[in-house]
């Protein structure tokens, strides 16, 4: 939206709405609506405010417990569980763990869900349907059914403990959503430019890298940040598989913390919960509309 | 020529499309299709690590029947079956209501979106601790506000004192979590209800109540049924949540069949007893999506 805009005639402007008529009724029933998102939004974040809260108490402040003057506005703030988390606690290293499988997945992710996608949008394969079923059902596949069977072989491999299988594993979270979701994106893409390239002499894999990509970028953005959100949230495979904690995975990591005795350190964990929150938070923030727009793709077709 | 989008298909780009496909079926294929079949091979056999040098030998059905009877097992399946039938009643219900709110047009929507979208997007292990910290007799806000309203609440302990009460706990945040997802689902249905629809009702005097029973649940059974089988699923497998909060307990009161299932197959590293539980899991995962597909067919004359 910039200044020039240019008024459109008064007269044009009335006719695209109806005039507004205050009425009592119509009034209270918006002001219920109101209340009711503001419902909704503090049942959906209130919680994270209290983490965060939490997460800058002190030791001292935990071992307390909460009430007095440390109610819901804390009785005052303290940074060492955000220090404790990567001094004590090493979550540097798990942390690192999982941005390092969450964006290898991510990217393995992009690539060969493409490459199906566009096959299965354009081109006239034989079973795209069973195809398109298949992958559909691998997705709803039982994991902890799976991990039984993927343990043995990792275990026969010498693979138990890595985090590397992991990039494999994860595709069954990312691959059947992306696929779907840049199938339908590659079939909204008007088959003219193509038409247009394969006429010029263009061969497919040509007019895949030099048109369609291009023109996909958005569809592909979308497919990465979900990947990147399943593959960064998984924790049956990392508890399954994973065994020492310079290993772990943050989720995972995550779970080990704040216990001491009788006194679980609430602080501690929740300091981790809020690292690990953040760049989650960022994407849905940033992204929105994309993520909405890509988990509604492939449901009803 | 079939007259599908992307203009002319050679016998040359048919086969690209195969090669292009081949990446995602051998992923997903060896991920699911594998240790399902390993599954099965070993549900027929005995399998233990814990019993190292034993012979694996063909035990035909003896593990289902150890399972069938085992009650253990029982006592899972029917919590997994109580807990996804009373998450599918109230998810739904609220999360249409969800959605509805999502689908109006207001200042601040794109903000709702993002709010609602946040629980979604964290991973378990966030929501879980979060819950976990909320529902803490010291640390968390729920028996802080609990006691503003009877004294004895203050210090209420939810997770491992009370097997309700843990359950309720375990809802909350499963709930909390997953709702989200399913109002997006459904608000992808509401998108595709054409507005004049609700137009040409108004015009006839009908109420909102009357448009929303014969309008929009009419039109929004495919989403409906999308929403319904995706969130069965999910709460018949619900895994990471109880491991992270309750880890079974108290006793083995919050046991689902996914949990057991990594029991068997992780702590007690019995790969036959384990193949039998979670080819009991696959079929019951199977059935409830037939059900599904059955109750929801298009009618066809």
């Amino acid at each position: 939206m910039s200044g020039a805009v240019v008024e459109r005639p008064l007269a044009r402007r009335g006719s695209h709405r109806r005039p507004v008529r205050y009425r009592p009724g119509k009034v209270i029933r918006e002001a219920l609506f109101y209340l009711a998102v503001v419902i909704v939004v503090l049942i959906a974040l209130f919680p994270f405010y209290w983490i965060l809260r939490t997460a800058l108490e002190s030791n001292g402040e935990v071992a307390a417990g909460v009430g007095g003057s440390n109610g819901i506005i804390p009785g005052s703030l303290s940074g060492t569980a955000f220090r404790d988390v990567f001094t004590q606690a090493q979550f540097l290293t798990p942390l690192r763990n999982s941005v390092v499988v969450a964006l290898a997945t991510t990217a393995v992710t992009v690539v060969v869900a493409s490459m199906a996608g566009y096959a299965l949008a354009r081109l006239d394969i034989r079973g795209t349907g069973a195809i398109l079923a298949f992958i559909l059902l691998a997705g709803f596949f039982p994991v902890l059914a799976m991990i039984g069977p993927l343990f043995l072989m990792l275990r026969s491999i010498g693979a138990l403990n890595n985090i590397y299988p992991l990039i494999i594993v994860y595709l069954v979270y990312t691959l059947p959503i992306s696929t779907w979701l840049l199938k339908n994106f590659f079939q909204q893409i008007p088959s003219d430019l193509e038409d247009a390239a394969l006429t010029d002499g263009a061969t497919r894999l040509q007019v895949l890298r030099k048109v369609i990509i291009p023109v996909a970028v958005p569809g592909v953005f979308t497919a990465a940040i979900l990947s990147f959100i399943l593959a960064w949230n998984d924790f049956a495979f990392a508890v399954s598989f994973l065994t020492s904690t310079g290993n772990f995975t943050a989720p995972l990591a995550i779970t080990t913390f704040g216990q001491s005795g009788f006194q679980v350190y609430y602080n501690l964990i929740d300091a981790a919960v809020v690292i690990i929150s953040i760049p989650i938070a960022l994407l849905v923030l940033l992204a929105q509309r994309r993520i909405v727009a890509g988990l509604t793709a492939g449901s009803f077709r | 020529m079939k007259g599908r989008a992307g203009g002319r298909i050679s016998s040359g780009d048919r086969y690209l499309g195969y090669l292009l496909v081949a990446p995602v079926l051998v992923a997903l294929v060896a991920i699911t299709g594998y240790p399902l079949v390993y599954n099965i091979w070993n549900s027929l056999h005995f399998d233990n690590l814990s019993y190292g040098g034993l012979p694996h030998s063909f035990t035909g059905v003896k593990n289902y029947k150890a399972v069938l009877t085992n009650p253990v097992w029982i006592g899972a399946l029917e919590r997994t079956l109580v807990f996804t039938a009373v998450s599918i009643c109230f998810d739904i219900v609220v999360a249409l209501a969800l959605a509805l709110m999502l689908h109006r047009q207001f200042r601040g929507r794109g903000f709702l979106r993002a709010a609602v979208l946040v629980p979604w997007a964290v991973p378990t292990v966030v929501s879980a601790m979060l819950w976990k910290t909320m529902f803490d007799p010291r640390a968390g806000f729920v028996d802080y506000f609990l006691a503003a309203f009877h004294p004895a609440w203050a210090s209420l302990s939810w997770l491992g004192a009370s097997t309700f009460r843990s359950w309720v706990a375990i809802f909350v945040a499963d709930s909390w979590k997953n709702i989200p997802f399913v109002a997006i689902l459904l608000l992808a249905g509401l998108q595709v209800i054409p507005g004049d629809v609700y137009e040409a009702a108004r015009v006839d005097g009908a109420t909102w109540w009357q448009s929303f029973r014969r309008i929009t649940l009419p039109l929004l059974k495919p989403a409906l049924s999308t929403a319904l089988i995706f969130r069965t699923l999910q709460a018949l497998l619900v895994f990471d949540v109880i491991y992270i909060m309750t880890g079974g307990g108290p006793g083995n009161s919050t046991q689902t069949l996914s949990f057991l299932s990594y029991n068997t197959f992780i702590v007690n590293t019995d790969f036959g007893t384990g193949g039998a539980m979670s080819l009991l899991l696959v079929v019951l995962a199977l059935a409830v999506s037939a059900i599904y597909v059955r109750a929801f067919r298009p009618v066809t004359t």
